[in-house]
């Protein structure tokens, strides 16, 4: 919302400050000033001055050379310009002076544009004459200034005057955001009220009083509301015998400062009147009104309507409409319409202040693609005691101005009207809340400027009507602190019981993740929740995967942000994708972060969301280091039992050859693997990829922080190699199961140190060598315990195909 | 006698004199000391010499050992220190070639933001909580006394599953839930992922992050909330960073504010960064709305509460000066090495 602080002003007569300490003192009373500038900024030296001569330049076909009498003095001014002539009043920067522009409209520069006397082709030039451009506005708010050329006053405008004050522009104007629930807020008014109350100074309410002609108004005009649910009232009175002219000038001033362009007399008390008032008015040729009657009403479904922007609007059965006795003439609270609209011809007219309901016409409008000054007013919810008083101060203005003369009476269609809230006035319980100790006194003098009265008698506080936002003790509380200050209230930190400040259990695993991943070069990622439903075929899933059952969002952004995710493959192959293209070398990165999976469709309970840490990773490394990633976060995580790598994992989105569910306790926890070349090449991914998810619900239950010392052995361990022969399609796990099982209680290691394929193995083999390591925890273990074990573990290992070299 | 002892030591110390090696020494060791050495042979040949000048003779060789072994000592720890020092020469290293670095990974600039902000009030003794994604229009919304018709719920701003569910909006809702378990006091973080509307562009986002805070118990006032904003604002900006509470409106706060600190660039003077104010807006916050704790089975006459929402991107924003919040979700490595 913009306002002119003199618009203000007239309402706060003895408001006295500069503006920045406006700015800052309305922002601490809750009426926050987003900025203001003043009109007159960058503008020096200017005057009225009136041509008294033109000559041709001698030695530039397209400049003039002036004679301007600028009241003190006639001084000589070259221009370009093309529009004006001998005898005309126009604005004069002096030599020394400053304009905000240049004439062409653009930008305007930060520090403004000096003027200092000078020779244009050899002639002197003392000035210069401002196009409105230059003087920092525009034709929107100066209607009248020419498309191109220098701006021309009227003729009775005394030469010599200050020309930035002849145009209004000694004005600073204010951009507020009013917060939702200060509907009063949306007014001149209702600011003046708040600056009134901040600066402690009296708010003076315009006087109303309309001199009406004497006619009846049920001659005129009869309402009928059928649909009263969404229409709680609906005033209108009748003006008759209006002539249409340009509205006064310091109206003009005060609607082109709101950012409103100046029409005539009666548009623009319309809407000078819903700036001041807050309550958006509709004017209507009595004339075109059939039967001379209003009925309101909701449309029907499917009806067309003409609005008066000339567009057909489709329309239905949740649209209240305003119909004279034969046709629909307008959009209630929204827009009227092309059949009843005003022309210059008007000659009676019927003004309507009405109190739509705020949800209905938010979302009529949202509907018709259609949001206008007046539904977003409605929309807030207006107060209907506004729509009287509203509608009375047009009248009297249209009377007051000239424009017309006003039919006595007003046809009132209203529902019944709530009553003032009353809250109980708790005054300790107000200090308790805020920790002051503000007293009563000052409490209630607070409450006196907002015109909130006091009941002693019931010790009850009298709210009025157009302040729906306060109905406890706690907006109360709110009141007293926005005038005692914010920030006069002490700063404390709470007393009581202490408390434990800690992460949960879940989130400390989760910690512990990041922290392995980073150790192991992968940095932390973020990708979005939801996603397209084409990733599925992308990721290569069949058509039957259950993974395609996601949560749908009823309004996306679009397609590719419409699911759900229940695979968090996506994101990381995206950001891997996006990194490779950028040409950036081994890149490893990670992310936590939940998938969706809905228990039923339609959803009628909340899906479950498991926390997924995904792991990916493109250049140096291969499988068994996205492997290692996983065994470092089990250790870490305190899981050290033998994790099972199953290759029978069937992933399609991974190397059919080179990836494994990893199995602990169990419990399939995760999977890992190369990227399936096709999927790579889906995603846009040169070379090979690897990529590792971990289900971490399955990891919190497996984890713990627990550890216990198990002493360093005291008994020394013996080793022994086993040099094999093995069948390509005998797994190193294979064996390790065969050497942990047979090896019992004294084996304490085994590890691959070598493997190797090709030329001096014969072909279908593999030549692999384990070094095995026993120990006993209570005695040093004796030649013919080795034997005996090594022969079990060599018997089983022939049992798998394993040929043993000597 | 005495002549040949003077003279095999003469020998020998000219010959200890003259050699520049360890090796060397010990050849001289073994050929003077050792047992078919020079002076060995003197004392062999002791049984030549009468008896009554045996004690003498074998002083003077003893005398004579001792002193070729002194010198010989002396030689060596002589060349031992000059051949370590040799090494330690030759061994000198160019210290400025390239490191060989573990290439650990970097944290997500807003997870270290959130580390952050957790560290602080953790240190306040608050404990940090979750609340799920995907929420009912209950805690979303109504809970919070955010009312059916209310703007707020509109399409515009909320991604729906359909009219019960639908994605939250803010974490605030995790206030509820926290308060519905009916444990007192309350003193809980609850940060996470939230969802809006909006268009992708450098300042907009249809998914951040969110910081929410509640502190439910007797005698919490407004001066509280100020008091532990005040302490958070100064840990995360510095010890010299100033705050300010402006009103404002929020459904499940009242009253409500929203808290500035001041321009941590230009420390308040106004800059580009402030857009010349000198003050940055942080977060929302309030007393929690009677409504909002009698609908979780709180009694507001006898417990009071405050609450606080910060965004998690701002911050992370604001403190690394990152320009273009499309950044953060692009995972660009160049980016994330960065923090």
């Amino acid at each position: 919302m913009n306002t002119a602080l003199s618009w203000i002003r007239a309402y706060v007569p003895e408001l006295t400050c500069t503006d920045q300490e406006y700015c800052d003192a309305m922002t601490l009373t809750g009426t926050k000033v987003e900025n203001y500038h003043r009109l007159d900024h960058n503008l020096e030296k200017i005057v009225v001055g009136q041509i008294e001569k033109i000559e041709k330049h001698p030695d530039a076909d397209k400049l003039i050379v002036c004679q301007v009498n600028i009241g003190s003095e006639v001084i000589q001014i070259v221009t370009g310009a093309p529009n004006v002539k001998e005898g005309d009043k126009v604005p004069v920067v002096l030599d020394g002076g400053k304009v905000a522009g240049g004439h062409d409209g653009g930008p305007l520069p930060e520090e403004g544009i000096a003027i200092k006397a000078g020779k244009l082709r050899g002639i002197p030039s003392n000035g210069m004459m401002c196009s409105i451009e230059e003087l920092g506005s525009d034709r929107n708010m100066y209607p009248e200034a020419p498309e191109n050329g220098i701006y021309i006053f009227p003729e009775d405008i005394q030469v010599g005057i200050d020309a930035v004050d002849a145009l209004g522009m000694r004005d600073t104007v204010f951009e507020y955001e009013i917060t939702s629930n200060r509907v009063d807020c949306y007014s001149v008014l209702g600011i003046a009220r708040e600056a009134a109350a901040t600066f402690r100074k009296p708010f003076v309410m315009p006087i109303v009083d309309v001199k009406e002609n004497g006619e009846k108004i049920d001659d005129y005009i009869s309402v009928e509301v059928k649909d009263p649910d969404l229409c709680s009232r609906y005033c209108a009175r009748v003006c008759t015998n209006i002539k249409i002219a340009p509205s006064p000038e310091w109206m003009q001033r005060r609607l082109r400062a709101s950012g409103i362009r100046p029409i005539n007399n009666l548009v623009d008390i319309t809407n000078y009147v819903m700036e001041e008032y807050g309550q958006p008015m509709h004017a209507f040729d009595l004339d075109t009104v059939a039967g001379h009657k209003i009925i309101v009403r909701r449309a029907k479904d499917g009806d067309e309507f003409q609005t008066l922007d000339e567009q057909i609007r489709k329309l239905d059965s949740e649209i209240l409409m305003i119909c004279d006795a034969e046709k629909e003439i307008g959009i209630a609270g929204i827009m009227g319409g092309e059949n009843s609209k005003i022309t210059d011809n008007v000659k009676t007219v019927l003004f309507e202040a009405a109190t739509f309901n705020g949800p209905n016409i938010r979302k009529s409008a949202k509907r018709l693609g259609l949001r206008t000054d007046a539904s977003g007013k409605f929309e807030k919810g207006l107060d209907p005691h506004n729509a009287e008083a509203a509608i009375n101060r047009a009248c009297q203005l249209i009377q007051e101005l000239g424009c017309g003369e006003v039919v006595s009476g007003m046809v009132d269609v209203c529902q019944p009207m709530k009553s003032e809230a009353r809250i109980k006035f708790e005054p300790e319980k107000i200090n308790h809340l805020l920790g002051t100790e503000v007293s009563k006194e000052e409490m209630l003098s607070i409450f006196d400027m907002l015109e909130v009265a006091y009941e002693e008698g019931s010790n009850e506080l009298i709210i009025p009507t157009y302040r729906q936002d306060l109905t406890c003790c706690a907006d109360m509380a709110e009141e007293v602190a926005r005038f005692f200050g914010y920030d006069k209230i002490p700063t404390t930190l709470p007393t009581g019981e202490a408390t434990a400040g800690k992460l949960s259990y879940k989130l400390r695993i989760e910690q512990k993740a990041r922290d392995v991943a980073e150790y192991c070069g992968f940095s932390q990622g973020m990708s979005y929740s939801f996603e397209s439903p084409k990733v599925f075929d992308k990721l290569l899933l069949p058509a039957d995967s259950p993974l395609r059952n996601t949560i749908v969002i009823a309004n996306p952004l679009g397609e590719d942000f419409s699911i759900m995710r229940t695979i968090s493959l996506n994101g990381m192959l995206t950001s891997l994708a996006t990194n490779y293209n950028r040409r950036n070398k081994d890149v490893r990165l990670y992310e936590l972060g939940n998938i969706y999976l809905p228990h039923q469709f339609p959803l009628t309970e909340l899906p479950e969301e498991r926390m997924q840490f995904t792991l990916g990773m493109y250049g140096e490394g291969d499988f068994y280091t996205m492997k290692g990633v996983v065994e470092e976060l089990f250790e870490a995580v305190g899981m050290h039992q033998k994790t099972v790598y199953d290759p029978q994992s069937g992933k399609t989105f991974l190397h059919p050859g080179r990836q494994a569910n990893i199995e602990y306790d169990g419990t399939v926890v995760g999977y890992l693997g190369e990227v399936h070349p096709t999927v790579c090449k889906n995603y846009d991914i040169g070379g090979r990829a690897y990529i590792a998810v971990i289900d971490m619900p399955c990891i919190v239950e497996k984890s713990t922080f627990d550890r216990k010392y198990e002493g360093i052995a005291k008994y020394p361990a013996v080793s022994r190699d086993i040099s094999m022969v093995v069948p390509k399609n005998v797994l190193a796990g294979q064996i390790e199961a065969v050497i942990t099982q047979r090896g019992g209680k004294i084996l304490e290691s085994c590890q691959l140190f070598d493997i190797y394929e090709g030329e001096q193995i014969k072909e279908g083999y593999k030549s692999m060598a384990y070094s095995v390591a026993f120990r006993a925890k209570d005695r040093t273990l004796e030649e013919n315990d080795i034997t005996a074990v090594m022969k079990k573990i060599l018997n089983g290992l022939e049992s798998l195909g394993i040929e043993l070299r000597q | 006698m005495k002549e040949k002892l003077e003279q095999i030591k003469a020998e020998a110390l000219r010959q200890i004199q003259g050699s520049d090696a360890l090796d060397k020494l010990n050849e001289i060791r073994v050929s003077y000391l050792g047992k078919k050495g020079e002076l060995t042979a003197v004392l062999k040949s002791m049984k030549d010499v009468a008896a009554e000048e045996r004690p003498k003779v074998g002083q003077m060789v003893n005398e004579a050992r001792q002193e070729i072994e002194a010198v010989l000592e002396e030689a060596k720890t002589r060349m031992e220190q000059a051949a370590l020092e040799a090494r330690l020469k030759s061994e000198t290293i160019d210290v400025t070639l390239p490191a060989r670095k573990n290439n650990v990974g970097h944290r997500h600039p807003n997870f270290i933001a959130l580390e952050e902000v957790e560290r602080i009030f953790i240190g306040m003794g608050y404990e940090v909580v979750e609340g799920p994604e995907v929420e009912t229009d209950y805690y979303n919304f109504e809970a919070l006394n955010i009312p059916a018709d209310h703007p707020a719920k509109d399409e515009q701003d909320t991604f729906y599953i359909n009219g019960d569910f639908l994605l939250r909006t803010q974490t605030s809702g995790v206030q509820v839930h926290e308060m519905e378990k009916g444990k007192l006091p309350i003193r809980m973080i609850a940060p996470g992922r939230v969802f809006r509307s909006d268009e992708v562009d450098a300042t907009h986002s249809p998914s951040f992050h969110q910081v929410e805070g509640l502190v439910i118990d007797r005698h919490i006032t407004f001066a509280d909330l100020k008091g532990t904003l005040e302490e958070f604002a100064r840990e995360l900006f510095g010890e010299e960073t100033r705050v300010k509470f402006r009103p404002h409106h929020f459904n499940f706060t009242e009253p409500s504010a929203e808290m500035d600190v001041s321009c941590f660039k230009c420390g308040g003077k106004g800059c580009r960064f402030c857009k010349g104010s000198g003050w940055i807006e942080i977060l929302g916050c309030g007393m929690v709305h009677p409504n909002v704790l009698t609908m979780s089975g709180i009694d507001p006459e006898e417990y009071t509460g405050f609450a606080f929402g910060v965004g998690l991107e701002r911050i992370a924003l604001l403190k690394y000066e990152i320009d273009d919040m499309r950044l953060l979700y692009e995972n660009d490595i160049r980016f994330l090495k960065q923090f």
